[in-house]
């Protein structure tokens, strides 16, 4: 179902063709990077520290060295030392010796599964034997676990040149960055509330759960140069990483993009891919290295536990006057945690006068934390969303109504940046109210309702694109954004639209580092957007070009030409006949030659993104497990291209929401071990888990943006955590301040109720 | 050097002879000495089904099972569910319901999907996600999947999908249920 506010009328976008990469991905035959080989390729495994925090005395490696088969060892000792400072590297700023000491352990193991050493042998089992051979001498220091540790005074300190602003340069912290954001006078503004509601909430450490773990496969020649074969999101950003981490110029670097097997934020960084090189540069063979399930669970970047401190105000007629938050959130072992996205996000989606917002971002002995989907906004949203819900039922007012009064629309101030343009938030809350979920009646014992809403800023950044036209009159759309989600088949329908083509004639293709131009991660919702805004101007540079020839080929201007339904044709008749592109492509050689159409964007004006999520539970009152009975998500699409793959965004990140709401966490025990190192124990929803799943696209363009795009990928995944609260909320009267809500822990707090409610009746007899 | 064993079995329709190491699980052998990358691993512990294989008519995951226990075994992979160039009925429904966003889960969700369907001509959509409820997928949230499989078995139903290797007789969902998920006995 979609609520189009689009005008246009076009042929091929919003259409459902089958994408272009699809044969091969049902056939067995699409390439992910596990699945290339080489000839005389070695295989690399990778030594991790058992310990979540020690000094690391020494490393050695000789009865390793010398197993049969065994061609490679290397430690930290093998890479450069980099400077420990920040440098800007693609969409943010990183610290490369962090990044090179999350590579390999320098000096220190500062997470369970830390890498401390890799190995390459003729056989994966040989590589495994000889980690057994490595003899690692550790001195044991306490683990810190949690934000709360972490920042206590005399708190044992992870990175001893850690410093902040606020403690200066002298103090040893664990705090490594502290960020507030204001407006108005929340004192004042508490005073006008009729209605506080204040909570504190947490958050567990997730993972992104993409089931294709992380690999690469390097190969280092002769010559200095390196080719690196993965599955990543950004292969310029691999290629940079690399660069930086090995000391090897970026321009004899080559990174070739293998399919890949899901990322939602979680491959937008290095582990492997430099480790394959330096295996490679050493033995002079390509080298594969693929993570098993528990080192991508134990050491590759999981999102942020947090806890977050959420008070909010309003009149009694449900106006919202007043906000205040704390976050701290988990950076993992190295600084960089999303907690500036969730302070920048966590009460966005409405119009208050005063807010003050505190934000902590704390380095712990855990793995450092990457980007997922969304990143730092759902922890937030989980606070804020819950709070919202309070507070609508202390006004006496309905959850959706209450949305609607204080919704942030066009020119409302954003938390940081200037006022919003255009956005759908309103329409996500009204399509809910006009949907039959909503209109249907939930009836039963120890069922509830419960709505949330989420918002997102999306990213534009860098994307180049080429549109080759061949002699046959068919398209190739070259891009270098690696397609994750069907992305490639939304690339060749621009193209088809803009030049008039049929779908199945335009062939997208992903290519290496050296065949297109600079091209950002697949990551913020931005392909679509900004590497379809690429993919439109290309295609339309090609279409000026073809109108030149088609000009020339009738002896007139090319603004005499017209073109329209795929047909070339003068803009005023004089007996020239009207020509397709499949009839002008073999005349290209004698008008001039080959055509190819090309763009590169830096994208401004991106469209963030709103999602509102119904949803409908059932608890088992004797156990406390959760059942999701229906679920309902609205969304502003922008427009979208290929509304097949726009659901399919939708339903995936509504889908990891539940699951990060009701069982997803990492168990560390006392030690600062990780306990549920398999996808046994790290519960994500199967399909029993999850009904149907209903999605309402709701379309508001984007401003600016040549089709009106808005990016869909990430949105999704921040209501549902806080909807499904809600919910339980309403079949059982217990708020949940804490996730995962799992069935021990509802429990609980479903057992703390009812003893509260006995005593009370015991106190009235 | 751990000696390797001479193993002979069915896959794909076709006899192979090949060699491995008593300790190379199935999904190995057909990874790296059979170059039959189409099976994935995400997990080898047999927790998220993108190694799914059907041998001897059960749905099995490869990583859970030796190579050299597929001695004398029928064993169909995802490259072996097309006849030639015609897809078979769900590759072409996941295609068409856009079933697949990253596709890695695809292969193993395909023949635990044949596995019923082989079974259970005429699944409820019940049927299909406790058939299903093995396979782990991230991207979709299984709604396009489930939306699939129900359009395939409507073909299959009619007559219409067969799958190559043997069409196996008709039987009643609990038959078919107990049959895919075995008797308690182990494969041998």
């Amino acid at each position: 179902m979609a609520a189009s506010t689009n005008g246009h009328d076009y042929k091929v976008i919003g259409t459902r063709p089958i994408r272009h990469d699809g044969v091969d991905k049902v056939t067995g035959r699409a390439k992910y990077g596990a699945d290339y080989s080489f000839p005389g390729m070695l295989f690399g495994k990778v030594l991790r520290s058992p310990h979540a925090h020690a000094l690391i005395k020494s490393i050695k490696v000789d009865k390793a060295r010398a197993l049969p088969g065994v061609k490679a060892v290397v430690t930290s000792a093998d890479l450069p030392e980099l400077a420990d400072k920040m440098e800007a590297a693609g969409e943010q700023a990183i610290n490369l010796a962090h990044l090179s000491a999350n590579i390999l352990a320098r000096g220190k193991a500062l997470y369970d599964g830390h890498a401390i050493a890799a190995v390459a042998a003729t056989s994966s089992h040989i590589a495994e034997e000889a980690l057994r051979l490595i003899e690692v001498e550790y001195e044991l220091l306490p683990p810190v676990m949690s934000v709360e540790d972490a920042m206590k005074p005399g708190a044992p300190v992870l990175l001893p040149t850690l410093r902040n602003k606020e403690d200066g340069p002298d103090k040893e912290t664990n705090v490594a960055a502290h960020m507030q954001f204001k407006r108005g006078d929340v004192a004042e503004g508490f005073k006008a509330a009729d209605f506080v509601v204040e909570r504190e909430f947490k958050t567990a450490m997730v993972h992104q759960g993409y089931i294709e773990p992380h690999n690469a496969v390097g190969i280092y020649s002769a010559d200095g140069h390196a080719t690196i074969y993965c599955s990543t999101q950004g292969t310029f950003v691999v290629r940079s990483l690399c660069s930086a981490v090995l000391g090897i110029a970026e321009g004899k670097i080559k990174v070739v993009p293998a399919e890949i097997g899901g990322g939602f934020g979680g491959k937008t960084t290095v582990y492997l891919e430099p480790l394959s090189v330096l295996l490679s540069k050493i033995t002079g063979h390509p080298v594969k290295l693929v993570m098993t399930r528990g080192e991508v669970l134990r050491a590759t970047g999981p999102t942020s536990g947090s806890t977050i401190r959420c008070k909010m105000g309003a009149t009694k007629d449900g106006k919202l006057v007043a906000a205040q938050c704390w976050l701290a959130y988990e950076a993992g072992a190295y600084p960089g945690s999303p907690v500036g996205a969730g302070a920048m996000t966590i009460v966005t989606p409405y119009n208050i006068p005063n807010i003050l917002i505190d934000a902590y971002d704390v380095v712990v002995n855990r793995p450092k934390t990457a980007a997922y989907r969304a990143p730092g906004a759902t922890n937030a949203a989980m606070a804020s969303e819950t709070v919202v819900d309070e507070l609508a039922e202390k006004c006496g007012i309905d959850p959706l109504e209450f949305r609607l009064k204080n919704a942030s629309a066009e020119g409302t101030p954003q938390t940081v940046g200037p006022p919003f343009k255009r956005i759908g938030f309103v329409e996500t809350v009204e399509a809910i109210k006009n949907s039959p979920h909503y209109k249907s009646k939930l009836t039963g014992p120890n069922r509830g309702r419960g709505v949330a809403s989420g918002f997102w800023f999306n990213v534009g950044l860098q994307s180049s694109a080429t549109v080759n036209i061949h002699t046959d009159g068919t398209v190739s759309v070259v891009t270098g954004s690696v397609d994750i989600g069907g992305t490639r088949a939304a690339q060749a329908m621009i193209a088809a639209e803009v030049l008039g083509a049929d779908i199945n004639d335009v062939r997208p293709i992903v290519a290496d580092t050296d065949s297109i131009g600079h091209t950002d991660v697949t990551g913020g919702s931005r392909t679509a957007f900004a590497t379809g805004w690429a993919v439109y101007d290309a295609a339309q540079d090609a279409l000026r070009q073809l109108k030149e020839r088609v000009a020339k080929t009738w002896e007139k201007k090319p603004e005499e030409v017209a073109f329209a339904n795929g047909l070339f044709s003068p803009v005023s008749g004089n007996g020239v006949k009207p020509m397709t592109l499949k009839q002008l492509a073999p005349r290209l050689a004698r008008t001039g030659g080959p055509i190819v159409g090309r763009a590169t964007v830096n994208a401004r004006g991106v469209g963030p993104a709103f999602a509102t999520t119904l949803v409908d539970v059932e608890v088992d009152p004797d156990t406390g497990k959760v059942k999701i009975l229906r679920v309902t998500v609205a969304q502003d699409v922008g427009k979208a291209i290929h509304p097949a793959y726009v659901e399919g965004q939708m339903q995936g990140g509504t889908a990891q929401g539940i699951g990060w709401a009701l069982n997803e966490e990492y168990f560390y025990d006392e030690k600062g071990v990780l306990r549920n190192t398999g996808l046994l124990d790290y519960r994500m929803p199967t399909c029993l888990d999850l009904p149907e799943m209903e999605t309402i696209m709701v379309e508001v363009p984007t401003p600016g943006h040549p089709l009106g795009i808005r990016g869909v990928g990430e949105v999704p995944i921040v209501p549902p955590p806080a909807a499904v609260a809600n919910a339980i909320y309403r079949a059982t009267g217990v708020r949940m301040l804490e996730l995962p809500m799992s069935p021990p822990r509802l429990m609980k707090a479903m057992l703390k109720k009812r003893a509260a409610g006995d005593s009370q009746a015991a106190a009235a007899d | 050097m751990v000696k390797k064993v001479i193993v002979e079995a069915t896959i794909n329709g076709d006899p192979v002879e090949l060699l491995c190491e008593p300790r190379q699980s199935l999904l190995e052998v057909l990874r790296d000495e059979l170059e039959l990358t189409g099976s994935k691993e995400g997990c080898l512990t047999g927790d998220c089904g993108a190694c799914t294989v059907i041998v001897d008519s059960r749905p099995v995951c490869s990583c859970l099972m030796l190579g050299v226990e597929a001695a004398g075994k029928n064993i169909t992979t995802v490259e072996g569910l097309a006849t030639g160039a015609t897809l078979h009925v769900l590759q072409q429904k996941f295609l068409e319901h856009a079933s697949l966003q990253c596709g890695i889960c695809t292969p193993g969700f395909l023949m635990s999907a044949k596995s019923l369907l082989d079974h259970n001509p005429t699944p409820t959509e019940a049927d299909i996600r406790y058939a299903l409820a093995g396979n782990l997928c991230r991207c979709t949230g299984y709604d396009k999947i489930v939306k699939a499989v129900i359009d395939a078995a409507k073909h299959v139903a009619d007559g219409v999908g067969t799958t190559h290797h043997g069409k196996v007789p008709r039987k009643s969902a609990s038959e078919a249920t107990r049959d895919m998920l075995g008797k308690g006995e182990e494969v041998k």
